[in-house]
C-alpha cells in the first residue's frame, strides 16, 4: 500500500510528495531507506527489487516491511546530490523540526514515520567519485546493537567507526539515539546502479527478516563479513591536482608499496603523483572520477598491516 | 598592513588559487582575526572585509592601533567557487563552513577548513562575517553560540541593535564559529544584511561595529558613532511565520518595519491566476527582522522572523 509520509507544497503547481511502500501487516516493522542524495541510485534497485519480492509471496511475510525509495525526489530528479531547493545535504538535516523552515519540517516528518521500527536501513552510494565495496557502517556506540544484525546483511564489510567521527545530523544517527536501530549500507557508485550489488544486499534483507521473525520461507546463506575498526582501514588522498589513472582494481588485494595508479597533468605529459598502498589488505573504495585535487580521496585499504 | 599568501590551492585545470590575509598591528599580538567570504555567493561577507581592510590600514598609519593590538582579515578563501558562480566548493559541492575544525589528511575542503583554522586560531576574539542559511535578509546582527565558553556580553561592544544566542544544532557543531569558542576565542558571527548584493549601508555600518569593538577595549583609536543600545535576544524567541502554501510571494512591508499583531505581512498569490492564496499578518507586535527573498516560495519555507516586542532582552 502506497502511503504518503510528507506533502509540502511547491512554489507552481506541484507538490513535494514523499511516499512510501508498506507491505504487510501488524508485528515487527522494518524500514527500508533509500535516496537521501539524489546522486545515489543503487538503493532504486535494492527497493523496486524488495517491493516485487515481498509482493510475489505475501503469506510468508510476518510483520510490515516500510519500503522508502526516494527520501529527496527533487534531488534524484533533478541529478543533485542535496535538496535542489536549499543546497542542504539532506542527511545533514536530521532530527529536523516541525515548525522548522521545509527541510527541518521535512527531515522531521522522516524521522516521525520512521521512530520505534524495529529495525531501519538506510541505503547509500558512496558519490559520483568513489566506488565502494558493499559494507555496512556503524559507530562504536551503537555497534553492541548493530553489529549482530549487520553481520547477516550480507555485506563484505563492516566498518566500525570511531566515536570522534559520528556527523550527528545523519538519519541514522538521530534514529539511533532515540532508540530505532539503524544500519548505514554504502556499496557502489552514484549515479550508477550496480545490480549484483543490489541481489547481495536482498539477501541480506532476507537472512535479517527471518532473523527477526518476519519471514518464514528459506533464505538463502550469508558470507560472514570482515568486521574492521577506524585504525585498520588506511587512507589515501592525492597530494597533487590531475587525472587519476588507476594501476589496481576495485576489490583487490594489494601489497604495502604497491602501485595504485598515477595523477597525471595533461598539460605537459608528466606524471605529478605516484600512489602507493599504504598497507597491505583489501583496496574497498577508489576513486572512479578522474580529476583530482589535493585532498580527494583515492583509495581506502582494509589491512592496516605494513 | 602586511599581504600575506596563507595558503595557495593548486587546481589541475586553473591557475594556483592564493588565499591571502591581511596583517594589521604587532603579528605578536594576536587580537582579533575576521573571516569573510567561505561561500561563493558571500560578496556582501567579501566586500565588508574588504572596506574593513581600508579602514584598518588608514587606521593603521595614522597610529590609531595600540601596541597591543594584532588582527588579521581574510577577505575570501573561496574564489575557487566564487569565480564560477557557486555557492559551494565547486568540484564536489561540498561547504567549507561544515568542514571545521578541518583535517589536514582530508579531504579537499576538509584541508582548506584546516588550513584556514589554522591561521585563524589564537585570537582572543573571533568574527565571521556569515551569509544566511536561509534564503532570505536579516537585520544586521551579530550571532553567539551558546557552547558554554560563549560570554554574551562582550557582543554590546559592537554597538549593533541585535544579538542572538543560538543554541547549537547538530549540523553547526562543524562551523567555524562553534569551532573558534571550542579552542578558546570569542567567536561572533556577524550578519550584514546582504549575500550575493552589496548594501554598503550595511556594510559600512558591520565595518563601524567591529572598529567601535576594538575602540571599547581601548585596542584603537577609531572615531566611530556611540552605535545603538545592544539587545541580547534567544533566537528561540523570534516569531516565526511559515509558508502555509506554496505560490508567489508579494511582500507588503520591508525588512526592518515595526508591526502590530494583525498588520499584514504579505500575500501569497497563486503564481498563474493571482488569486490570493494566503494573507499572511503579524501574529505579534516587533519587529521584522528576517524576510524571504525569492518571489517563488513552497509551503513550510520561512517567509518573515520577527522580533517580539512582548519579549524583553536576555
Amino acid at each position: 500500500m502506497i502511503k504518503e509520509v510528507v506533502r509540502v507544497p511547491l512554489a507552481v503547481g506541484e507538490d513535494l510528495v514523499i511516499q512510501r511502500n508498506t507491505i504487510g501487516g501488524g508485528g515487527k516493522r522494518v524500514c527500508v531507506v533509500t535516496g537521501t542524495h539524489g546522486d545515489e541510485l543503487e538503493g532504486q534497485y535494492v527497493a523496486w527489487r524488495l517491493a516485487a519480492l515481498l509482493q510475489k509471496e505475501p503469506a510468508h511475510l510476518r510483520g510490515r516491511v516500510d519500503i522508502y525509495p526516494a527520501l529527496n525526489p527533487l534531488g534524484i530528479s533533478t541529478m543533485t546530490r542535496g535538496m535542489p531547493l536549499c543546497d542542504l545535504d539532506m542527511n545533514r538535516t536530521f532530527p529536523g523540526d516541525l515548525r522548522g523552515s521545509m527541510s527541518e519540517y521535512v527531515a522531521a516528518k522522516l524521522i516521525e514515520d520512521m521512530a520505534g521500527a524495529d529495525l531501519c536501513i538506510d541505503i547509500h552510494a558512496s558519490n559520483i567519485f568513489l566506488r565502494e565495496l558493499p559494507q555496512v557502517r556503524i559507530n562504536v556506540n551503537t555497534a553492541d546493537t548493530l553489529l549482530p544484525l549487520a553481520k547477516r546483511l550480507n555485506m563484505n564489510l563492516i566498518w566500525i567507526h570511531a566515536a570522534a567521527t559520528v556527523l550527528e545530523s545523519t538519519l541514522a544517527h538521530s534514529l539511533n539515539s532515540i532508540g530505532t536501530p539503524t544500519l548505514v549500507v554504502e556499496m557502489g557508485i552514484g549515479m550508477r546502479i550496480s545490480p549484483e550489488y543490489g541481489e547481495q544486499l536482498l539477501t541480506g534483507i532476507f537472512s535479517l527478516l527471518s532473523h527477526l521473525g518476519m519471514w518464514d520461507a528459506p533464505v538463502m546463506p550469508v558470507a560472514p563479513p570482515i568486521v574492521s575498526s577506524d585504525g585498520a582501514v588506511s587512507f589515501v588522498n592525492a597530494d597533487q591536482p590531475g587525472l587519476f589513472f588507476p594501476s589496481s582494481h576495485h576489490h583487490a588485494h594489494v601489497e604495502a608499496g604497491q602501485e595504485l595508479g598515477v595523477i597525471a597533468d595533461p598539460l605537459t605529459g608528466t606524471v605529478r603523483q605516484r600512489l602507493l598502498s599504504p598497507a597491505t589488505g583489501l583496496l574497498f573504495t577508489l576513486r572512479e572520477y578522474p580529476v583530482v585535487y589535493e585532498g580527494s580521496l583515492i583509495a581506502r585499504i582494509l589491512g592496516g598491516s605494513q | 598592513m602586511k599581504e600575506k599568501v596563507l595558503f595557495t590551492l593548486q587546481t589541475p585545470y586553473r591557475q594556483p588559487l592564493p588565499v591571502k590575509g591581511w596583517y594589521f598591528g604587532d603579528p605578536a599580538q594576536k587580537t582579533l582575526a575576521v573571516m569573510g567570504a567561505l561561500r561563493g555567493n558571500e560578496i556582501q561577507q567579501m566586500y565588508l572585509c574588504s572596506q574593513l581592510i581600508q579602514a584598518l590600514d588608514t587606521l593603521e598609519q595614522q597610529g590609531g592601533l595600540s601596541a597591543e593590538c594584532g588582527i588579521l582579515v581574510i577577505p575570501c578563501a573561496n574564489q575557487f567557487s566564487m569565480n564560477v558562480g557557486r555557492r559551494f566548493w565547486a568540484a564536489d559541492n561540498t561547504d567549507i563552513n561544515r568542514m571545521f575544525p578541518g583535517y589536514g589528511e582530508g579531504e579537499t575542503t576538509q584541508r582548506i577548513a584546516q588550513r584556514i583554522f589554522s591561521a585563524l586560531t589564537g585570537y582572543r576574539y573571533g568574527i565571521h562575517v556569515v551569509s544566511l542559511y536561509l534564503p532570505g535578509d536579516c537585520l544586521p546582527h551579530v550571532r553567539i553560540m551558546e557552547t558554554g565558553y560563549h560570554r554574551p556580553e562582550e557582543a554590546a561592544g559592537f554597538g549593533l541593535p541585535y544579538t542572538l544566542l543560538r543554541k547549537p544544532r547538530p549540523y553547526d557543531t562543524t562551523t567555524l564559529n562553534y569551532n573558534w569558542q571550542i579552542w578558546d576565542t570569542q567567536a561572533f558571527s556577524l550578519y550584514a544584511s546582504q549575500t550575493d548584493d552589496l548594501d554598503q549601508e550595511a556594510a559600512a555600518q558591520g565595518v563601524e561595529a567591529i572598529l567601535r569593538f576594538l575602540a571599547g577595549k581601548g585596542l584603537c583609536r577609531a572615531v566611530t558613532g556611540p552605535g545603538e543600545t545592544n539587545r541580547l535576544y534567544h533566537e528561540d524567541s523570534l516569531c516565526d511565520i511559515l509558508s502555509p502554501t506554496g505560490g508567489l510571494l508579494v511582500h507588503r512591508l520591508p525588512l526592518g518595519a515595526e508591526v502590530k499583531a494583525g498588520d499584514p505581512l504579505a500575500q501569497i498569490l497563486d503564481p498563474c491566476t493571482g488569486q490570493a492564496l494566503a494573507h499572511l499578518t503579524a501574529p505579534v507586535a516587533g519587529r521584522i527582522f528576517f524576510r524571504h527573498r525569492s518571489r517563488l516560495i513552497n509551503g513550510h519555507d520561512m517567509v518573515f522572523r520577527i522580533l517580539r516586542e512582548d519579549v524583553s532582552p536576555a
